[in-house]
């Protein structure tokens, strides 16, 4: 049996009188590629809200390796190495990218203030690491000749690819990426899809938001299916592919490219 | 007893003045997200106009205070179109830094054109003030209360009953829709500010005959109308107008019973616990806006 | 290259009393100093977390008061026959003890108020510095009041056995701001290219974003205002020591507006831009005095500020390195991309 990584257990948020989730139930293993897909307003970015502290679950528990993360803040999460990237506004727009790697990097350089501010051994040698790994990671993502640019400057699609470098700055052990390829090409969104493996493989468990199916579908070792804030399937994507009850949610939706969609690439 | 009977009546006067101060920055603040600096110099304005048109003139006292009414709102429009206008779209700290540096260049006008030395106001009323009971209080205060009143009223109506004051709700609601809908936010603004500034100006020419009339007397009158804002809620006029009362009653029961000296950290002090423990205002949950 | 001019500027403000004599302008370029080290304060809360503090001139008349109390004594009673009574230190240890008391102040007020942003925030410090000035206006017992504190005596440095110097003269005075300004400087530079300074920044330009990487807000926040206000304190403290006489004015709201002057003129994140604006907006006075009353002074004030908003919004400094093509303000650019030798395919 493999090891839990992220256990969401019968989670419920309210606000006032609407329900956003009823009752949400699934884990995510170690090593996993999870999404969680569903219609518009199923209550996607709100499961994520809570797995990451911005808001508080009404009911329920978040785990995640095994701790309850009730009461705590989300800098507190993010330290535990439960790291998301944003849908939107996913970088510093004022800084360049080579410098937003570098906030990234916060959790690695923490210094006592007298060693940062009289600049002590300890504190150059933490620097000159946090540089060089930050000249690695925007390598890494493949935004070297960009490095110097504002990243408020960039195209959407290489904004998406710094909040990823950012988050992967933070050294997350699980990473949840809400909706990372909206707005990307074909051709980004493949590139993108590799970089989601190539981080899987270096040993982070990685949980999706998303509604680019055949991206889903491609890069997903399980699919959790949310629909009006509770869970209607759950599975490897073949199953989800011809599960009546998600077909049935995404034809409720009046979108009938998707149910092509998903025929096709069955 | 008696003494507590006198702070209230007196309580009900400041107040008054107090809550048309307040809805006329809560107006500006609420739709247009402009912290207004310049809210005091239109108060010390309103009250040198009374001097001008009573003394200076030598016109009646109680036409000065309409023609006080309209210069505040001829001046609250100029400014809004000079200075606001070409900013629309920039960070709020940008336009406050724009009060600011207006606000200082208005008030030292002001010592310029009329000196540092306070002037007093004649007005038309008795001496001998209204006695009823343990209480009382001058003709002069009473005019101002009813004064004040009326104003509130008539503030009220504009933004409740007349088709302006609709279109001043639908932006403080959203200004791009209200946009969408076919309203003229860029007049709404000018009007906006404009209104509020009269309503400025009418406040200091309320109480500029009760005190004295000096350049700065402006600064604290800016404070306490941020502080009535932050108690009532952001654009929540009947929060303003409570507010009001609630501040005038706190300066009263500070002065009376702790130390005159701390009269003014009354404003100060509500700001400071009101942000801390209940950023909202005290009326957050009223409705927004009238 | 960048440190060169600063050198160099050091160089330059470290040779002017040898060649300027008149006793006036030196008088200016001291409380312009004084005045500089303020506005670099304010700078890192204003230009480096994007917080507005307009109750910044509380630290500095804390700092004042402190050390003036500190070296004069005080004798206050608290109820009946209980006194408070301190009996005079050096003066030098009321400089530290400005600092560390105004530092906690600033701690106090953080904590308070950055449950609040953006107006509200400016708001809540405006109304900070109003009460702490109505206290030092009404507390006469211990601050005498609108009466003022005088003979607050000039700070003496030295070390036993060597002797001691006390700082009276103007020549003296220059250079002891002149060196707070340049250790404060040189702290704030650490501090903002430092990890905790990329903090700031971050939760500045997006605070989700910042939290989401695990950046504490309310810690990042609380040390800049505790350094900030520690900074102010040390500048009040220098204020006190040299003008001699302290009264409640010291609190006026003006001289927190001359201090954003100073900042948003000169370009605020910006180290420099709080020199460089300081040292326009101190000296103004100097050559606005001859032709024109105070009153118009203080109009073109007003008028410059307005202006300088409109057509150079971002200040002085970053808008004349955006023209020379300089880097940003930051400085974190000089570290090139190169630095980093290892391969995508060591990390993947």
């Amino acid at each position: 049996m493999a090891e839990t990584v992220l256990s969401i257990e019968h989670v419920a948020v309210h606000f006032g009188g609407l329900v956003a989730i009823s009752d949400m139930n699934f884990h995510v293993n170690k090593g996993e590629i999870v999404s969680l897909i569903g219609p518009n307003g199923a209550g996607k970015t709100t499961a994520f809200n809570v797995m990451t502290g911005f808001l508080t679950p009404t009911k329920g528990a978040v785990k995640y390796c095994g701790a309850d993360l009730k009461g705590k803040k989300p800098h507190e999460i993010a330290d535990l190495g439960l790291i998301r990237t944003f849908q939107r506004t996913s970088v510093f727009p004022n800084d360049t990218v080579y410098d937003n790697v570098l906030i990234g990097l916060h959790r690695q350089g923490k210094l006592r203030l007298a060693e940062a501010i009289l600049g002590l051994p300890r504190a150059r040698a933490s620097e000159k690491a946090q540089r060089a790994r930050a000249a690695e990671l925007v390598r890494w993502i493949g935004l070297e000749a960009r490095a110097n640019d504002l990243a408020g400057s960039l195209s959407y699609g290489e904004q998406r690819l710094v909040g990823v470098a950012l988050a992967l700055a933070a050294q997350p052990k699980m990473l949840l990426m809400d909706e990372p390829v909206s707005g990307m090409n074909a051709s980004e969104t493949h590139t993108f899809v590799q970089l989601i493996r190539k981080i899987r493989d270096s040993g982070v468990t990685i949980l999706l938001v998303e509604h680019d199916m055949p991206m889903v579908m491609s890069v997903s070792d399980r699919i959790v299916v949310l629909n009006y804030g509770r869970i209607i399937a759950e599975g490897p994507p073949d199953d989800i592919r011809r599960n009546p009850a998600v077909i049935e949610a995404y034809l409720g939706q009046s979108a009938k490219d998707v149910v092509k969609e998903v025929a096709v690439h069955a | 007893m008696d003494q507590l009977l006198q702070h209230v009546v007196n309580m009900l006067v400041l107040g008054g003045t107090y809550a048309l101060l307040g809805i006329g920055l809560t107006l500006i603040f609420g739709i247009m997200n402009v912290v207004n600096f310049t809210h005091g110099i239109l108060y010390t304005f309103g009250a040198y106009m009374m001097f001008i048109v009573v003394h200076q003139l030598g016109l009646n006292f109680f036409l000065a205070l309409p023609v006080a009414i309209v210069a505040g709102w001829l001046l609250g429009a100029a400014i809004e179109i000079t200075l606001l206008r070409p900013l629309r779209g920039a960070d709020i700290d940008t336009t406050m830094l724009v009060m600011i540096g207006a606000w200082i260049a208005m008030q030292s006008g002001a010592l310029w054109i009329w000196g540092g030395v306070a002037k007093s106001i004649d007005n038309p009323f008795p001496d001998a003030p209204l006695v009823i009971g343990p209480v009382s209080v001058s003709w002069l205060r009473l005019f101002v209360l009813f004064a004040a009143a009326l104003l509130i009223v008539l503030a009220y109506s504009l933004i409740n009953l007349t088709k302006l004051g609709k279109a001043m709700r639908a932006t403080f609601q959203d200004s791009d829709t209200a946009a969408l809908m076919g309203v003229n936010v860029s007049l709404i603004y000018t009007s906006t500010f404009a209104i509020g500034s009269s309503l400025a100006a009418a406040a200091g020419a309320l109480l500029g005959p009760v005190y004295v009339v000096f350049p700065q007397m402006g600064d604290l009158a800016a404070v306490k109308a941020f502080a009535i804002v932050i108690l009532g809620g952001l654009g929540n006029i009947t929060g303003a107008v409570i507010g009001g009362f609630i501040l005038a009653l706190a300066e009263e029961l500070g002065a009376g019973y702790v130390s005159s000296g701390y009269r003014d950290a009354m404003g100060f002090l509500i700001i400071i616990m009101v942000l801390i423990f209940k950023p909202t205002g005290l009326f957050a949950r009223a409705e927004r806006v009238g | 290259m960048k440190q060169i001019v600063t050198l160099l500027c050091l160089a330059f403000f470290v040779s002017v009393p040898m060649w300027l004599t008149d006793p006036y302008l030196l008088n200016a370029l001291i409380t312009t100093g004084i005045f500089i080290i303020g506005a670099m304060s304010l700078n890192l809360l204003l230009g480096f977390t994007g917080q507005l503090s307009l109750g910044h001139i509380a630290f500095f008349g804390i700092g004042a008061y402190v050390s003036a109390l500190t070296s004069l004594g005080f004798d206050v009673p608290i109820h009946g026959d209980f006194h408070i009574v301190h009996v005079p230190w050096p003066p030098i240890v009321g400089f530290f003890l400005a600092i560390v008391i105004s530092g906690f102040c600033g701690y106090l007020v953080g904590r308070l108020s950055f449950s609040v942003r953006g107006a509200y925030f400016v708001i809540v410090t405006i109304s900070f510095a109003e009460v702490v000035r109505l206290v030092a206006l009404n507390w006469v017992e211990l601050t005498q009041g609108p009466l003022a504190l005088t003979n607050i005596p000039s700070i003496t440095i030295g070390l036993p056995g060597l002797g001691y110097l006390v700082l009276k003269t103007k020549f003296h005075n220059y250079y002891l701001v002149l060196a707070v300004a340049a250790i404060s400087y040189f702290l704030i530079s650490r501090l903002v290219h430092s990890h905790y300074g990329r903090a700031m920044r971050g939760l500045m330009e997006n605070e989700t974003l910042a939290v989401a990487v695990g950046i504490n807000v309310t810690k990042t926040l609380t040390l800049a205002a505790v350094i900030s206000a520690g900074i102010a304190g040390a500048a009040g403290s220098l204020y006190a020591h040299y003008i001699r006489i302290i009264d409640p004015d010291v609190f006026a709201f003006i001289s927190t507006v001359t201090m954003v002057i100073m900042v948003v003129s000169g370009g605020k994140g910006s180290l420099a831009g709080p020199v460089v604006g300081g040292v326009i907006f101190g000296l103004l006075p100097v050559f606005l005095r001859p032709i024109m009353p105070p009153e118009a002074q203080w109009i073109t004030y007003g008028v410059v500020l307005i202006v300088i908003l409109f057509v150079m919004p971002r200040g002085i400094v970053p808008s004349l390195a955006a023209k020379l093509g300089l880097a940003r303000a930051g400085g974190t650019r000089r570290a090139s991309i190169a630095v980093s030798e290892r391969t995508v395919e060591e990390h993947a």
